[in-house]
């Protein structure tokens, strides 16, 4: 019973971490090109461009 | 400029729109394959001096720029774009974040919140079930249904909102749809999990509820991207054909303009090869006009000074000034636009096939739940027990699969679709392309390519036929194209001093002889021989002049497709052409019911007396004339190079100039609605081994999570084995 008032919690947090991230990156866009995302790995740049 | 491009160049910097004293712009650049198309792109672009970013989208074909617009403008910005190798075309930016776009991010946030919740209580859930068999304590138990209805509830509130303001907009409007059962179980399920939770029972139901919901956002939300993805392939087809005007000033200048900026009186010019952007009178010039895909008529007519010319016919020899003329409801465009209306109207009443299931199978649930309490009542049993069990065959029955049965077939189907080149536009097209078992074909454009062909080379002396090649590479008017084609590798004698007059033909010198090749104005031609099709003339001196005869190109698979549908379907023909064109091209193709010289009202009612003989009528046109046909039908096709109405009123758009289209779509379609049923069968027998359990008071929630997933699970994979067999055939 003592591990679980201590590991439900960090359950339930890490989960809520993961809900927020994703829809933090739902907001951000990065949903919009799915194709494109997939294709971006290929670009040469070591650095991110100055446009993004 | 090359003569022959499809409209007048587009003015990108009408496209522009403000954005924080930035200029933004979306560009459709259909040439982008790949990383390295991209990165070609967003170097040239950011390279330019004032431009701020730019952003390529794949799945769209779409580039965002944005630019300060002090340093640079939208033409700039295309002229770079082009020098890299990209055509880009200006995107209309009233169309860009339309209705699909935030219905499937809501629908993400949605599948979002339903999954972290389905994962957590599912957690919870699964130490209860390993607990049951164990020896876990019932504060335990009491404390994870605690948790979960704590996690379970605000979820559903969230994510459930789709269904239940579907639910409620049926049920407002007396309707009955999908989403009805599906929010009452989900509903029932949290209230009285919620009651069991409080009385520290034994079983609560959150974990179904909430993973009930997960699995149909997923199903929704790939239904919603697949028709997103099919429109945005849509406009960008619209965008690459946008018309521009070349307006003329007073002062002689000219710009192009967008062709809602056209006045009634304002002055065009339309140079050879583009299209009218407006009705209007001729001022100057002589020319032909093809109106092939307004009236479906292949023979062009002669416009001079004064005649009047419409929207969206071509213009193909001759440079004209048109005087724009005002909007009046007599002409022939507010005719299409009134018929479309009226046709619409007729078509409103079709339901969708999950919905007329819904419609039997919500009363038949909710009378077994009933009968479920009656029977338990008679039974003995108390008031609380009796409830319980018909609120058990509530959520068994909850029509998860069926819900997911029609949309996991239907992004299949499209998808496939979409690779070869049909864009399914209307969410209901392919259940309705299922149900036809007649097909009406229009003629100019559909059948045929819209592109000449020279019939008669047999006929023409082989010099004559040199002397008409080597004149017509001379010339971009479309029968010269068609004639230097036929002539192909031919040696063809070299002639000099060559002229072209707009609207009559081409003149030049061999060997001291003057020839002439043109219409039969331009050869004085005055023999009988009326004119049967689009015709060019060879004229040497002291003999009579030789006709070119051209007919319009069938599609290269046309005689064999419709062959092909013609052992599955009944075919008919019609067309506004004229009698003799169609009777050609109708024994070409073996159709016997065909019908010449239509109006677009003509049209509509032969397309109404077939549906009231009792068949259901696929309609497949390209021209304004077509339109309201097109809507009248039960399903339309167009193709790609339609008349903007056209393509907009029909149901699917195929690209490409292959007919072989049509019987794929129509193959696919049937091959979906199979799938949906075998779908709808393996829901039904589903439920029927679950639900005397459920009515006998034995369902655990551990069965009725295991009965859906495997049930959800089974349906999803069988829908997709329509891309697998789409693949090996």
């Amino acid at each position: 019973m003592d591990a679980l008032v201590i590991l439900i919690p960090v359950a339930l947090g890490l989960g809520l971490l993961g809900l927020g991230a994703f829809l933090w990156s739902l907001k951000s866009g990065q949903y919009d090109d799915l194709d494109g995302a997939a294709e971006r790995i290929l670009f040469e740049d070591d650095t991110p461009s100055s446009n993004d | 400029m090359n003569n022959l491009a499809p409209s007048a160049p587009l003015n990108a910097d009408l496209f522009v729109r403000e954005e924080d004293g930035k200029a933004q712009l979306d560009l459709v650049v259909e040439g982008m394959h790949c990383a390295g198309c991209m990165q070609k792109i967003e170097r040239a672009l950011g390279a330019v001096p004032g431009v701020d970013t730019a952003r390529c989208n794949l799945s769209t074909k779409r580039v965002a720029v944005s630019w300060d617009n002090t340093k640079t403008n939208g033409d700039k910005i295309i002229a770079t774009l082009s020098e890299t190798g990209f055509e880009a075309v200006p995107f209309d930016a009233k169309l860009v974040g339309t209705i699909d776009e935030k219905e499937s991010a809501r629908l993400l946030r949605a599948m979002g919140v339903a999954g972290f919740a389905t994962a957590n209580v599912m957690l919870l859930s699964v130490s209860v079930w390993s607990g049951l068999v164990s020896d876990m304590e019932p504060e335990t138990r009491s404390l994870f249904h605690w948790l979960s209805a704590l996690i379970t509830l605000p979820a559903v509130a969230y994510a459930g909102q789709p269904f239940f303001t579907s639910a409620w907009k049926a049920l407002k409007a007396k309707s009955m749809n999908m989403d009805v059962p599906i929010a009452l179980a989900v509903l029932l399920a949290c209230s009285m999990s919620l009651v069991q939770t409080l009385q520290n029972a034994e079983h609560v139901y959150f974990d179904a509820s909430i993973s009930l919901l997960f699995f149909l956002l997923i199903g929704r939300y790939l239904d919603v991207q697949t028709r997103a993805k099919a429109c945005s392939v849509a406009q960008n087809l619209l965008a690459l054909r946008a018309v521009a005007a070349t307006l003329v000033e007073d002062d002689g200048t000219t710009r192009a303009v967008p062709v809602d900026f056209l006045e009634p009186g304002m002055l065009i010019a339309v140079a050879a090869g583009q299209r009218l952007p407006a009705d209007g009178i001729v001022v100057s010039g002589t020319s032909d006009i093809d109106t092939s895909l307004v009236t479906g008529e292949s023979l062009p007519t002669v416009v001079e000074d004064g005649a009047k010319v419409f929207a969206g016919t071509l213009n193909l020899s001759g440079p004209l000034r048109i005087r724009v003329s005002a909007k009046d409801d007599a002409s022939l465009l507010s005719e299409i636009v009134r018929l479309m209306e009226a046709a619409e109207q007729g078509r409103a009443g079709y339901v969708r096939l999950a919905d007329r299931i819904a419609r039997v199978y919500a009363p038949a649930v909710h009378i077994l739940a009933a009968g479920t309490v009656i029977l338990w009542l008679l039974l003995g049993a108390g008031w609380q027990p009796s409830l319980m069990n018909a609120i058990a065959v509530l959520i068994i029955t909850c029509p998860c699969a069926l819900g997911l049965a029609v949309p996991v077939v239907q992004v299949v189907a499209s998808g496939r679709l979409l690779n070869l080149g049909i864009i399914v536009k209307s969410p209901d097209a392919l259940e309705r392309l299922a149900d036809i078992d007649a097909i009406v074909f229009d003629k100019t454009g559909t059948l045929t390519l819209g592109v000449p062909e020279l019939i008669n080379k047999e006929e023409i002396a082989a010099a004559d036929f040199a002397l008409g090649a080597a004149l017509a590479r001379e010339s971009q008017h479309p029968l010269s194209v068609a004639l230097t084609k036929s002539a192909g590798v031919v040696s063809v004698p070299n002639v000099s001093d060559v002229t072209e007059t707009p609207g009559f033909g081409l003149e030049a010198m061999l060997d001291g002889k003057q020839l002439r090749l043109g219409s039969r104005r331009w050869v004085d031609y005055e023999g009988e021989a009326a004119p049967t099709g689009p015709e060019l003339w060879l004229k040497v001196p002291d003999n009579a002049p030789t006709q070119f005869r051209f007919r319009d190109q069938l599609r290269p698979d046309a005689v064999k497709t419709i062959a092909q549908l013609d052992r599955k379907y009944d075919l008919a023909l019609l067309s506004g052409d004229t009698e003799q064109a169609t009777r050609q091209v109708a024994r070409k193709l073996r159709i016997t019911h065909w019908d010449a010289e239509k109006t677009p009202a003509e049209k509509i009612t032969l397309v109404k007396q077939t549906h009231e003989e009792g068949h259901t009528v696929l309609m497949v046109g390209d021209g304004l004339n077509d339109a309201p046909a097109l809507k009248a039908a039960h399903v339309s096709m167009s193709p790609a190079t339609a008349a903007d109405i056209s393509q907009t009123a029909a149901d699917f758009v195929f690209q490409g100039a292959n007919l072989n289209a049509v019987a794929e779509a129509i193959d696919t379609a049937k091959r979906a609605r199979a799938l949906v049923f075998q779908n709808f069968a393996l829901a039904f027998g589903y439920n029927l081994i679950a639900v005397p359990l459920a009515v006998s008071g034995y369902v655990t929630p551990l069965i009725a999570a295991i009965a859906m997933s495997a049930s959800s699970l089974t349906v999803t994979l069988n829908a997709l084995r329509l891309s697998l067999r789409g693949r090996t055939s």
